[in-house]
């Protein structure tokens, strides 16, 4: 068969791959090369989503084998549900964000050739698709690595500022500690798989039909979610992303924050789920303590942030939090054989996936044309964007309203959905994990609320008031390529929201084949309309119902108070009748922040000083004020610092053996040979 | 009989526009009565409202359309609010439409939007009403949907109809996971619609306000509805309250007598209300907004502490 979901997405992998080796041809006329690449990028993607949904929908499973690779280990290729489900994501987004970039990257002609971004661009694309198309650990890896070694380059991009240089660099450690874990972790599956005589251990269906002993199960498993836990900056191993994520060209981080992250959530589903299969509950334990954890510290960390982009790139720490508290929410229910709500969970966890790469695409972009038109990322210098920016700050307000979690917009019926996961959960026979259910779903509503005054911050400190900057430059709208991917973006939020149970019903088939069971087999019953996931009684929301309802009564009252025309005059602010009221009187993004900061500041590591300058008529009239914050994350102390030191201090050591003279070397020869003869006798 | 489920939801939501407003007179009247104060009376309310809606809109220069459309925004969520509370009968046609988690939520865009507000003018106390309240909300929310959840534990159910249903049919008992609950639930509804001790609804003092001074710059209809949506929220939770922990008197079926009489029991059930509510308002004084950590958080706790006691004691 010619035409099929696999034959789709590898061609449109094939088509990224083969551009990139035309753009050095085109090298010299740069404008050109933004409009092309970026148009057959967007191709490329939409082929994806096309391959993606319809391996879903159908329900397909196709394999390929390619006879590339080291002699006698060919690639090997398959498109099942799953992995079409986030190949649609990753494609989905990429659509929107190529053709973003169209207008975004022409920011950078006649400052920088943009030709190494373009290549990296389109191996970063191709990377992602070819992670979640991979069959074989061998080929997962090089996947893995061609992702993480381009998105690096990316990072690199402006690679002037010594913030992106030490971003890149501790992006790339810490991708590639996490890649030897994976790496340890397929090594341990594919050697029980078949033993270490054969080497057809490394396909994952020779994996998938092992059976592993708990053992070694368990230790496979550890390794391939610390792995992947650093890749998706899962708390405490996130200390990366919020500085590698923000340094990079906007559309980069939308791509990055918004679906880089998810190839490893679909690494710990594809490895817990598939290729493991039989675990016990306490994993799942694991993967939602650290959920738990990365969503609360996520967000208030978050909350901390003056910087525009690297707020989202914390905020994206909650959101893998909130999709790792659904996933391991399920992988409880699914040993104690409760399929129903484990599939529930794995739906709702996967759903935030999509959602948050939607409305985490859409932030990263609307930041970018912030950043695009003023030049500027740092909150306090920023505001009243909203009447010069009118599509960026309506377009932008969408996607804070639906990572808040408020209704009709998506990022609520996953977190509705999570909700319910824990509601329904029975008790449990362990004591451990009765005090974890409600604690969980404590935490869960925390994260929820913190999340709301996070985003009020950001959308209210750039957007609204006036400018605080010392001078407003001239800002402009971004163009209509910017806009129209941001526009795609922002109406899938909205599709995601009120029309849940399309989607829904069209990706249970992954929970049909991970744990066993659909859910939208109760939801049928009530009608398109309702999202009822488990039956009429215990639960009912519909979005639809909720965004026409408000429409409504707003439509309504307005035309009812607008029946007589005038009624409004435009006047000066109130000022108290001081007369001297100036921007910088405003609440600030710090203070903004402050009563939280005073409520949980135990969890960071916070310097405050006040210094009076006490230079004026008397000392009681001073006549300037400083402030002084430094907010920081405690855990590069406390985990990161500690290791570095310890690397150092070793190579120290080992640095001794090096003596610079001949001598030496030869006599170390001398004694290694002398004891491996010892010994290998 | 679709028709008539119709009838009875419109007669719900014009029940809570008009009877809103005479409850906060009526806490009003009480408050004056207890403080050796001459009240204006149960009607005064709506005379407020009149006279806001007769005014003209005075609006800052550097208003954006967030200013002007979070008025509406707030208004319909509140009636939709009241669409779905059972107030008189269990058999609303949307109810089904939202349960609790969504009811939170819809109050939750209301806060979202009165903050972004708030911070539209660029003054600096709407800026500090709007950090106050989000930074009170982000633990009364979550406080919130943790009594909430409790009740619906018990009834396997988020349902709020389906929570009465199972109330009524005799299953929960007065459990220790409810009290907590019940009790969390009060300490959040005072913070949740501004009343002593959190917030004071009467007061415009800078230091202290936190609802008023994001609403300061309203003015005319937009005000009015703001005060009119402000008022309907305090009935709402009420009813919340009420439909979550003492149901009593809500109609199961739809005829006109039950109907009636779970009128009545309403009306009843409000004026008790409105007397503690006033108790509580004139034995407390307003807390310090750093104080205030410790009685949201306090109410953080019992309701998890509820819950937590469902799972392990039941």
């Amino acid at each position: 068969m010619i035409l099929s979901p696999i034959n789709i997405i590898s061609s449109s992998v094939l088509l990224l791959l083969l551009f990139v080796l035309v753009v050095p041809l085109l090298k010299s006329r740069q404008r050109l090369l933004i409009n092309t690449s970026f148009m057959l990028s967007s191709l490329a993607s939409l082929l994806g989503i096309i391959g993606g949904v319809w391996a879903v929908g159908g329900g397909i499973t196709n394999k390929l084998i390619l006879p590339i690779g080291l002699p006698d280990l060919p690639f090997h290729l398959r498109v099942d549900p799953l992995a079409g489900f986030f190949i649609t994501v990753i494609c989905l987004l990429s659509f929107f964000v190529s053709l973003y970039s169209i207008g975004y990257i022409k920011g950078y002609l006649g400052r920088r050739p943009v030709t190494s971004l373009v290549i990296f661009y389109c191996l970063f694309l191709a990377g992602m698709v070819m992670v979640v198309l991979a069959d074989d650990a061998l080929f997962f890896l090089i996947s893995w690595e061609v992702m993480a070694a381009a998105s690096y380059f990316l990072v690199m991009f402006e690679d002037e500022r010594i913030e992106n240089r030490r971003a890149a660099f501790l992006y790339i450690i810490v991708a590639h500690v996490g890649a030897i874990a994976i790496l340890l972790s397929f090594g341990i599956m594919a050697g029980l798989a078949t033993g270490f005589e054969s080497f057809n251990g490394y396909t994952f269906d020779a994996m998938r039909q092992a059976e592993f002993p708990l053992k070694w199960a368990t230790a496979a498993f550890l390794l391939a979610f610390f792995g992947f836990a650093a890749k998706a900056g899962v708390i405490p191993l996130h200390v990366w992303l919020p500085e590698a994520h923000p340094v990079a060209p906007s559309n980069v981080s939308a791509l990055m924050s918004g679906v880089m992250l998810k190839t490893a959530i679909y690494g710990i589903v594809r490895v817990t789920f598939d290729l493991i299969g039989v675990f016990p509950w306490w994993w799942g334990a694991i993967v939602l303590i650290f959920g738990l954890i990365s969503a609360v510290m996520g967000v208030l960390y978050a909350l901390m942030q003056n910087d525009l982009k690297k707020l989202l790139a914390y905020s994206s720490v909650e959101n893998i939090g909130i999709i790792l508290i659904g996933i391991g929410l399920s992988m409880i229910f699914k040993p104690f054989n409760i399929p129903l709500l484990s599939a529930l969970a794995l739906i709702a966890g996967l759903y935030h996936a999509m959602n948050h790469a939607m409305f985490k695409g859409l932030l990263f972009m609307g930041a970018g044309s912030v950043l695009h038109a003023t030049n500027e990322r740092n909150m306090e210098e920023m505001g009243g964007l909203i009447h010069r920016m009118p599509w960026t700050a309506a377009l932008f307000l969408i996607g804070c309203v639906s990572i808040s979690a408020l209704p009709p917009f998506n990022g609520f019926v996953s977190e509705w959905l999570t909700f319910q996961a824990f509601l329904l959960s029975p008790a449990m026979p362990s004591p451990f994990f009765k005090l974890l259910i409600p604690l969980g779903a404590a935490l869960v509503a925390l994260t929820g609320a913190l999340a709301a005054a996070c985003f009020v911050r950001a959308f209210g400190v750039t957007f609204l008031g006036h400018w605080r900057g010392a001078h407003m430059p001239r800002v402009h709208e971004a163009d209509w390529f910017m806009r129209s991917g941001m526009i795609l973006a922002a109406l899938s939020c909205l599709l995601l929201g009120i029309l849940p149970t399309f989607f829904i019903d069209w990706m249970d088939i992954i929970a049909q084949q991970l744990v066993g069971t659909k859910i939208g087999a109760s939801s049928g019953v009530y009608g398109w309309l309702w999202l009822t996931p488990v039956a009429r009684e215990s639960a009912s929301y519909s979005g639809m119902i909720v965004f026409l309802g408000i429409l409504l009564v707003v439509v309504a009252v307005y035309f009812i108070l607008h029946v007589k025309p005038g009624g409004i005059r435009r006047v000066p602010i109130w000022d108290c009748g001081f007369g001297k009221l100036d921007q910088r009187m405003q609440y600030s993004a710090t203070s903004f922040s402050m009563p939280i900061r005073r409520i949980f500041g135990f969890l960071f590591n916070i310097r405050e000083q006040v210094k009076l300058n006490p230079r004026g008529v008397h000392k009681a009239f001073p006549k300037r004020l400083n402030y002084y914050l430094r907010v920081r994350d405690r855990f590069w102390n406390w985990l990161f610092k500690p290791v570095i030191e310890f690397s150092f201090w070793v190579s120290r050591k080992v640095g001794l053996l090096q003596q610079g003279r001949i001598q030496a070397y030869l006599i170390y020869s001398f004694i290694t040979i002398i004891v491996l003869l010892a010994l290998s006798r | 009989m679709k028709l008539y489920r119709f009838i009875i939801e419109f007669l719900q939501i014009a029940i809570l526009l008009g009877v809103a407003p005479a409850f906060t007179g009526w806490v009003r009247m009480l408050k004056c009565w207890s403080q050796g104060r001459t009240s204006a009376g149960i009607f005064q309310p709506y005379r407020d409202l009149l006279k806001l809606f007769s005014k003209d809109v005075l609006l800052a220069d550097n208003a954006s359309w967030i200013f002007r459309f979070t008025p509406y925004l707030v208004f319909g969520t509140a009636v939709l609010a009241g669409g779905v509370i059972p107030m008189l009968s269990l058999d609303l046609p949307i109810a089904s439409t939202a349960d609790v988690i969504v009811l939170v939520a819809l109050f939750a865009i209301a806060r979202f939007f009165t903050a972004l507000a708030g911070m539209d003018i660029g003054t600096a106390f709407g800026g500090m009403g709007s950090s106050r309240e989000m930074t009170i909300a982000s633990l009364a929310e979550p406080a919130m949907l943790m009594a909430i959840f409790t009740v619906s534990l018990a009834s396997k159910s988020t349902s709020l109809s389906q929570m009465v249903h199972v109330i009524y049919s005799g299953q929960i008992v007065l459990r220790p996971s409810i009290a907590f609950s019940l009790f969390a639930f009060v300490l959040i509804a005072l913070a949740e619609t501004g009343r002593i001790p959190v917030d004071n609804p009467a007061t415009h003092l800078e230091l202290t306000m936190i609802h008023e001074a994001m609403i300061l710059e309203y003015s005319g209809r937009h005000l009015a509805l703001i005060e009119w949506a402000g008022m309907m929220k305090l009935f709402l939770f009420v009813m919340l309250g009420v439909a979550a922990f003492a149901p009593w008197g809500i109609a199961e079926s739809g005829d006109l007598v039950t109907i009636s009489a779970a009128f009545i029991f309403m009306i009843l059930k409000l004026v008790i209300v409105g007397i503690v509510l006033v108790m509580i308002e004139t034995g407390l004084a307003k807390m310090r907004i750093f104080r205030l950590t410790e009685f949201l958080g306090s109410a953080f706790l019992l309701a998890t502490l509820g819950m937590l006691s469902y799972f392990i004691l039941e």
